[in-house]
């Protein structure tokens, strides 16, 4: 079928018992189409376009800090000059001064996690995604999702003007730790408090909101078993954000009133700042801060990798062109994922001084989580086995996820037991893993989901050719950048040092520290070079993007001939998406299935079409 | 409890009001009467019994008032796994605090 | 288009969109606070002995609201009955009645934080505290001499302009209701039997003799910064469920003429809402009153 913008009428229109609808009847003006939009599908692309491009300002966040690191001091050519005239003293010179390195650490975490990742992840992808895959005409609560997109822009302003105020943006790392936070003489903490409570609520708005779709709005015969394993991740996921993130609202309720209103809820009696005592009546707990955040922050990591994980099993699963591999397993581990997730957190406080009784429940938990982890990773490398696979740029990435995610999780696995994680926490070693994981992992997945939805989108194909240049470039750069960083780590290079540990490794204590050898330090160089590559390999993917949306190959409905309801769907789907409720007759990867008319049978394709097929599970 | 349900009926429901508003009543006199009381052990017994009966007043607003006694599977196991991650959240954090090494000094 | 299950209940969970949506909303509520009660508890055990306060606050205002809001919880559960029997009038009646207790909920509690606001912990140089209720205080004007009385305190010094001059103006003296004692701790338990029997009077206190003046506000200690904290997230909730229900209650009860069963399930989830805010309450006000 030819890709044509058809009208479709929306399938309730005539049956609407409730005749009110506040929206779409009448002419759509700019405003109402791309800003106030409560359409899933644009709020989707709304959240993808701003995540980019958050994502790109935090990949130039990070490229300034890799200078200064790998050439301390040394004003940043090209982009010196301007960061100068934009922030003034902090930028002196054009070179970066440790506050200045700081605030871009922190910013870089805070930007790349809460304001690229998850909202492309999760709410890009999961709203686009889900309600067409679940066969259903929107979200649950189009009014809240809109509310949701406007919150998370607002949050993200809110950052980005931080950079501004005398004094700089957040320098406190994106774990915000107490008593630092509230000490630094900047307003930047407020603001990155203010920016993540907005960040908070946008995501409780939008995970209430997935899993009420997911529950309610599922199509007439898309039983829980039927579900796209995509849509399982993002059910998870939602939970996640629903309760992990309210106890961190809770804590950045508190820092901002340490840092606002002057109490002492992180700040411990005697706190002094300056050599001097602070005018404080302390009583506080720095370490309930580390307790709240990470309740959050781990299963934080896991809202990073499972929407991922969906979109690799998608593509996987299409391009092998058979059944997924353990469907059940997949939903089983997923879920006992997300449970395990809020009882692993203070692995990242083993060196709190926290006592053996608790260390040890969490070390225990830690390798708990891992066993559905590699159940899951498992599956996906089983679905490789005898399939006839199809390589096509969106399978490129999937399975150059594969590997990644593996170094990443496997290298987790130390940092989970408490005698190497003394040895290992706060290096490069621990950069190195959770970059492996969300870097080449996730960001991998998700450049397979864009190019794999893309068609769906826009009724055109991205260009492969130059889809291949950016994967194979991209594949070698992210290695040769967090490759070394595990042997920095190692060595006991730490991390979040703005001289990129030059002091450390000139402090030669005879016979007590050794110090870091030169070897080590030049490594900052190779990264360095390697991350300004991978900077330019993207430069393929953002001309593609565009180019494509007017220029690629046009492209069928069902462009890689795909099970699931999505691809079931006229392309660009219209409002209301679907031209017939669809009725889903199977599960979501009959692939192959011997004896049907064709290699893959649409999830609502009438069963007498595939009589002769065995029903799934 | 929705449309499709047996309509109510609103008399019975002033009655289960007023039941309601006078259990609370009783509950909060007694636990105001255990804050005075002078029962010994400090506040450590008093603490356990007043939020006692904290627990028995939310339980009838839960139960009664928000209709939780009769709710649907869905949201109970939503709940579920509210209390689960909120017990979690308060317990092993509390147990934390209160494991240290030997010598630890705190505060 | 369309949205299935707006308003009837989806056959196999039983519930209608906005219904399942509350309870999850709820479910991350119950995190939220229990994050927060996760710090109190922590500030609480942590407190060195003798140094968490007793009785710093008002019972009877407490057990008054704690009415208030108990009654309103039945206000809005009968609001929502009288709609199931369709009698919009009785609706009117119950949920007025809910916007009247939740203001007048909301009065007490800035009344009380006034209290807090002006209630001084001033260090005298020395060594003994005094403590009382702001009442006035004494300004010098720098330039003419001239003393000004004040009935706010405005710090030390402050410096105002009038008629295009600038003038400054230093603390003299400042008079408050209360007492004077020896040691911190002695104002840390006020249900002790040497608390009760203190007698409050007006005192007044020459600048010079002051070391620290500061009220008992957010910043006091960690029991007031956590009495502020709580209370004024839980007022929020309080404000916004209240701004809900006006809405629902005034323009937003249109839709009675046009969907009652929508309107209904409307009043029903903002009544869920509610209630959870006094299920907050009913631990907040032992927390922080009783104990
Ligand atoms: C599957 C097994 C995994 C295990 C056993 C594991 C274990 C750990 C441990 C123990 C730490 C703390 C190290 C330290 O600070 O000393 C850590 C840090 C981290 N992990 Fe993992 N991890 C795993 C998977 C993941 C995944 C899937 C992600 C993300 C998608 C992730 C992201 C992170 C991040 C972001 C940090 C660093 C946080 C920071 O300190 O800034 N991890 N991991
Ligand atoms: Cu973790």
């Amino acid at each position: 079928m030819e890709a044509t913008v058809q009208q479709f009428p929306p399938y309730r229109e005539t049956a609407a018992p409730h005749g009110h609808d506040d929206h779409g009847h009448h002419e759509p003006n700019f405003w109402s189409k791309y800003i106030f939009s409560t359409d899933h599908k644009v709020i989707g692309i709304q959240y993808g376009f701003m995540a980019l491009c958050f994502m790109l300002f935090g990949f130039f966040l990070m490229l300034m800090m890799r200078w200064q690191i790998a050439h301390p001091g040394v004003p940043v050519p090209v982009f010196g000059p301007l960061l100068e005239k934009i922030l003034g003293q902090p930028a002196a010179h054009g070179a970066i001064s440790p506050e200045l390195y700081n605030s871009f650490g922190a910013m870089h975490g805070t930007i790349m996690i809460f304001l690229g990742v998850v909202p492309l992840a999760f709410a890009a992808f999961g709203n686009y995604v889900v309600p067409l895959m679940i066969g259903a005409p929107d979200m649950a609560f189009p009014r809240i999702n809109m509310a949701s997109f406007h919150a998370f822009f607002l949050g993200g302003v809110v950052m980005l003007v931080s950079f501004f105020i005398p004094g700089g943006a957040a320098q406190a790392g994106w774990t915000s730790y107490s008593p630092l936070a509230t000490t630094i003489p900047t307003n930047g903490q407020v603001f990155w408090l203010v920016g993540m409570v907005l960040l908070i609520t946008s995501s409780l708005l939008g995970a209430v909101n997935f899993i009420a779709t997911i529950i309610q709005l599922r199509a007439p015969g898309m039983t829980w078993m039927r579900l796209p394993w995509f849509v399982w991740a993002q059910f998870v996921t939602a939970f996640i954000l629903l309760l992990a993130f309210p106890p961190l609202e809770a804590a950045g309720v508190l820092q901002l009133m340490d840092n606002v209103a002057h109490t002492s809820f992180f700040l411990p009696t005697g706190l002094a700042v300056g050599g001097q005592l602070a005018d404080r009546s302390g009583g506080g707990s720095p370490l309930l801060w580390q307790h709240l955040f990470w309740f959050l922050g781990h299963p934080e990591v896991y809202v990073l990798i499972l929407p991922a994980m969906g979109i690799v099993v998608e593509v996987i699963a299409n391009n092998t062109r058979k059944p997924i591999w353990g469907y059940k397993s997949l939903v089983y581990s997923v879920l006992f994922v997300g449970f395990m997730s809020f009882l692993v957190w203070a692995h990242h406080m083993f060196l709190t001084g926290m006592g053996q009784k608790i260390a040890t429940f969490f070390q225990a938990t830690t390798m708990i989580i891992s066993i559905p982890s590699v159940i899951i990773l498992t599956c996906m490398l089983l679905s490789l086995w005898g399939g006839s696979i199809r390589i096509n740029t969106p399978m490129l990435f999937a399975l150059g996820f594969l590997p990644m995610f593996g170094i990443g999780g496997l290298t987790g696995l130390p940092l989970g037991l408490a005698v190497c994680d003394v040895y290992l926490h706060d290096t490069y070693y621990i950069i190195a893993h959770f970059h492996y994981v969300v870097a080449p992992g996730t960001i991998f997945a998700l450049f397979a989901g864009i190019y794999f939805w893309f068609p769906k989108m826009t009724g055109r194909k991205m260009n492969e050719f130059w889809g291949r240049v950016h994967f194979w470039c991209s594949f070698a750069f992210m290695n040769i950048v967090f490759m070394p960083m595990f042997v920095q780590g190692i060595k006991g290079m730490l991390r979040r040092m703005s001289d990129g540990g030059i002091n450390y490794s000139a402090a030669r204590v005879p016979n007590a520290i050794d110090a870091l050898p030169g070897s080590v330090m030049q490594l900052n160089g190779v990264i360095l070079w390697a991350a300004v590559c991978l900077g330019i390999a993207q430069i393929p993917f953002i001309i593609n993007l565009f180019w494509s949306i007017s220029h690629g190959e046009k492209v069928g409905t069902n462009p890689w001939r795909a099970t699931t309801l999505d691809w079931q769907t006229p392309t660009p789907p219209p409002h209301g998406n679907f031209a017939h409720e669809p009725h889903v007759a199977r599960g979501p990867y009959e692939y192959s299935v011997p004896g049907a008319a064709e290699d893959f049978t649409p999830q609502d394709a009438p069963a007498d079409k595939t009589s002769t097929a065995p029903n799934a599970h | 409890m929705s449309e499709s349900e047996q309509p109510v009926d609103l008399k019975s429901y002033i009655r289960l009001c007023a039941v309601v508003f006078v259990v609370v009543l009783i509950t909060t006199a007694s636990m105001i009467a255990t804050s005075y009381a002078n029962i010994g052990h400090g506040w450590t017994l008093k603490v356990a019994l007043i939020l006692a009966i904290a627990v028995v007043n939310a339980f009838l607003v839960a139960g009664y008032l928000m209709h939780l006694l009769s709710e649907k599977k869905m949201v109970y196991t939503v709940l579920i796994f509210t209390v689960i991650f909120f017990i979690g959240l308060m317990g092993l954090t509390m147990f934390a605090m209160n494991d240290f090494p030997p010598g630890t000094a705190t505060h | 288009m369309e949205i299935p299950y707006t308003v009837k209940n989806r056959p196999d969970t039983g519930l209608y969109n906005a219904k399942l949506g509350i309870w999850l909303f709820l479910a991350s509520e119950v995190m939220l606070f229990g994050g927060l009660f996760s710090a109190y508890i922590l500030l609480r055990v942590g407190a060195p002995a003798g140094e968490w306060p007793h009785g710093w606050l008002d019972v009877r205002l407490g057990t008054v609201n704690t009415l208030l809001l108990a009654l309103s919880a039945i206000t809005t559960l009968l609001a929502w009955a009288s709609c199931k029997v369709r009698e919009f009038g009785k609706f009117k009646f119950f949920h007025a009645c809910t916007i009247l207790l939740a203001l007048t909920f909301l009065g007490i509690k800035s009344y009380e934080y006034h209290d807090k606001w002006i209630h001084y912990e001033i260090q005298l140089n020395n060594g003994k505290i005094a403590d009382g209720h702001f009442e006035s205080a004494v300004y010098v004007n720098q330039a003419s001499k001239q003393e000004v009385e004040e009935h706010s305190y405005r710090g030390n010094s402050f410096s105002q302009v009038a008629g295009g001059t600038t003038n400054n103006y230093q603390l003299a003296s400042v008079t408050i209701h209360g007492h004077v004692v020896e040691k911190h701790e002695e104002l840390m338990d006020l249900r002790s039997e040497e608390a009760k029997k203190a007698v409050h009077k007006e005192l007044t206190i020459a600048a010079t003799d002051i070391k620290k003046m500061e009220n008992y506000g957010p910043r006091h200690n960690t029991f007031t910064a956590i009495y502020f904290t709580l209370t004024g997230l839980h007022a929020l909730h309080i404000f916004g469920g209240t701004l809900v229900i006006f809405y629902l209650w005034g323009p937003g009860s249109k839709m009675w003429k046009t969907d009652p069963e929508r309107f209904t399930n409307r009043i029903e989830v903002s009544g869920l809402f509610w209630h959870f805010v006094d299920l907050v309450w009913i631990f907040l006000f032992p927390v922080l009153y009783l104990t």
